[in-house]
């Protein structure tokens, strides 16, 4: 693990006409940890993923990863960055017309030459990988739940074994069981293949259980990067009423007050 | 036996090697993803079976396909499938272990291949479809109609707003296109027609070509044909973005009826829009035809229109006319049902869009084919 961060964000603006999302941000991502980002609705946290990703050009600012500026960059080179990682939108963003095998596959086919069983094979074991039961290789992303569509999802993102990995919401709308297993299937493919996560969440028990550090974005920056205990004793209005208040594990009768007023 | 690494990887570890070493057979180098599409699988397994362990502590760099690949290897070994790798890392350990856990089961066998009794019960089945669409769009129409039915007895539940709306879009809108071709189909007939009648010195009958053609059939017919390519897409894409996004549910949920707020507008507007389309399209059939007699044949506009008084019977125009609310029946449902019909995914509503356009227009010329017959019965 070197000390050089994976990915390097500094003083990032992105409007939106008159709207400034980002005024200025600055974000390091160091290698092979899991970052929560978190803010409230509005404040970019999807924006800077796709920034990151090169989906949107920001107004100003310089993005690294890899200490390769994502922005001024021509098409060959961002092609072979972007193998480099891999992404899963919030709601899987499954191909509707491919099954999930080839969904999985897709990535696979695009930048490699592979011989067809070799990769429905490494796509079968990506696809079991994530807990996806056999049955579900044949199924079109209209056939599964939510839940599966996002662990299908996340299977394409890792299908070339990525060095990073950009999770949207990977636990918004499952069920706390669901959301637990996907947290531990996300910290255990972490470990295993050795994964830098950058996980934008709005779920609490995500950035206690899995999450290295969490990023706050507030007031168009980055407020504070740190550890969930850090957070926690951050003193500032937005980031102690997300971590304090009433839907946070540290919940206090003071907070259940708060909520029905 | 030797496998390139793509020029992008910054990394300088070489590519991947495998040399046998007495009863060890030592992998190096980058096994990853990118290796098998210039590795030598069978040359690879052929050195693991004459070795008792695989070595990987020169691997530089392994991943989910490595880790597969050196799996395979090791139960090619002497030393099997559990203790057949050596030398390797917590970290490839751990992957190692991972992929082994999610191997495919052994039975994952062919497929077997499509039997003759296979192919006839996909025959039945999609006949069986058929039919039950059929019935589905049969059940439909009486739905429609019922709940047409049920808002002339109280006119209050008439979405007025919205009829007056749908027949702006799929009647105002259209009469540039409408009007355009039929002229050009009127210059066409009289054009085609006066080349075939000269000969015989009838050119003047060109007028009762032009008129009966266009009055009886082609006006009407054409315009049904673009008003389902126009408006019957727009309804199948508009319903079935709705019922994607569950905002039919909704409406259901609200104690609303989404036939009589989102259908039966469409079907109205199309009933009252498709005859003036076509009275349009008459027009300007006759007025394209007109223009291109005089300029061809030398008829004048005064001759053309005594002789298509006194020659064309009304009931022509009357049979154009009568087709033309049944027509528009026939697009708003199929355009409406079909809409009802697309599921969740943005497939099905692109399927479904062009099924509902090659399906009207492919009923309106079966409807017309029909009235060809009826009319030809009763004599007029």
């Amino acid at each position: 693990m070197t000390d050089e961060p994976i990915i390097r964000v500094r003083g990032l603006v992105t409007r939106f006409g008159t709207t400034v999302v980002h005024d200025g941000l600055d974000l390091d991502v160091k290698r092979g940890e899991i970052i929560g980002v978190v803010g409230g609705s509005g404040t970019g946290k999807s924006v800077l993923l796709r920034s990151i990703v090169g989906l949107l050009k920001p107004a100003e600012g310089q993005i690294e990863v890899f200490g390769k500026s994502v922005r001024d960059t021509d098409a060959d080179h961002y092609r072979a960055l972007r193998r480099r990682w891999g992404v899963m939108f919030q709601d899987g963003a499954l191909f509707s017309s491919l099954t999930v095998r080839q969904n999985v596959e897709a990535p696979m086919r695009e930048q490699l030459d592979l011989d067809d069983d070799l990769r429905a094979l490494l796509a079968g074991i990506k696809v079991r990988m994530v807990g996806l039961p056999d049955r579900a290789l044949e199924n079109y992303p209209s056939e599964l739940s939510g839940g599966m569509r996002k662990r299908a999802g996340f299977a394409r993102a890792i299908a070339l074994d990525p060095e990073i990995v950009f999770l949207d919401e990977p636990t918004a709308g499952l069920d706390p069981i669901g959301a637990a297993a996907f947290d531990k299937l996300i910290k255990q493919l972490q470990i295993s293949l050795g994964l830098t996560v950058f996980l934008v969440t709005h779920d609490l028990d995500s950035l206690h259980a899995i999450c290295d550090r969490i990023a706050v974005l507030a007031d168009k920056k980055v407020l504070a990067v740190g550890t969930m205990q850090e957070m926690m004793d951050l003193d500032h209005p937005w980031v102690h009423e997300y971590f304090h208040g009433p839907r946070a594990r540290a919940a206090t009768p003071v907070a259940d007050r708060k909520e029905t007023d | 036996m030797s496998a390139t690494t793509t020029k992008a990887q910054p990394d300088p570890s070489g590519p991947v090697r495998f040399d046998s070493d007495g009863g060890r057979l030592c992998v190096q180098g980058r096994l990853t993803i990118d290796a098998f599409q210039t590795l030598d699988l069978d040359a690879a397994r052929d050195q693991a079976t004459q070795a008792e362990v695989i070595d990987i502590a020169g691997l530089s760099h392994m991943d989910t396909a490595g880790a597969w690949f050196l799996l395979d290897l090791a139960q090619r070994t002497s030393a099997g499938a559990a203790s057949g790798i050596t030398g390797a890392s917590d970290a490839q350990t751990q992957l190692i272990a991972a992929v082994g856990d999610n191997l495919p089961p052994e039975d994952a066998g062919e497929t077997p291949p499509a039997r003759l009794v296979d192919h006839l019960e996909k025959l039945g089945r999609r006949v069986a479809l058929a039919g039950s669409n059929a019935l589905e769009m049969v059940s439909f129409l009486g739905q429609v109609i019922a709940t047409l039915g049920r808002v002339i007895r109280h006119p209050r539940q008439l979405r007025l707003t919205s009829v007056v709306h749908h027949c702006q879009e799929v009647g105002v809108q259209a009469v540039p296109i409408v009007a355009l071709m039929a002229f050009l189909i009127g210059v066409v007939l009289a054009f085609q027609g006066s080349a075939q009648l000269r000969q015989f010195g009838a050119e003047v009958f060109v007028v009762d070509l032009i008129a009966i053609s266009i009055l009886r059939e082609l006006g009407i017919l054409l315009t049904a044909i673009i008003v389902a390519g126009r408006s019957g897409s727009a309804f199948t894409a508009a319903i079935g973005s709705m019922k994607m996004r569950e905002e039919i549910d909704a409406m259901r949920t609200l104690g609303l009826d989404p036939v009589a707020i989102l259908i039966v507008p469409r079907v109205l507007a199309l009933i009252f829009m498709l005859p003036a389309l076509g009275l349009i399209a008459n027009v300007s059939g006759l007025i394209g035809g007109a223009i291109m007699s005089w300029i061809e044949l030398g008829v004048s506009p005064a001759v053309f229109q005594s002789r298509l008084v006194s020659n064309t019977d009304v009931w022509h125009f009357n049979v154009g006319m009568i087709k033309a609310p049944f027509f528009a029946l026939i697009i708003g449902i199929i355009g409406c049902y079909q809409g009802m019909k697309v599921g969740g995914d943005a497939e099905s509503l692109g399927r479904l869009t062009s099924a509902s356009v090659v399906m009207a227009i492919f009923m309106v010329i079966v409807a017309d084919a029909l009235f060809s017959i009826f009319f030809a019965i009763v004599g007029v």
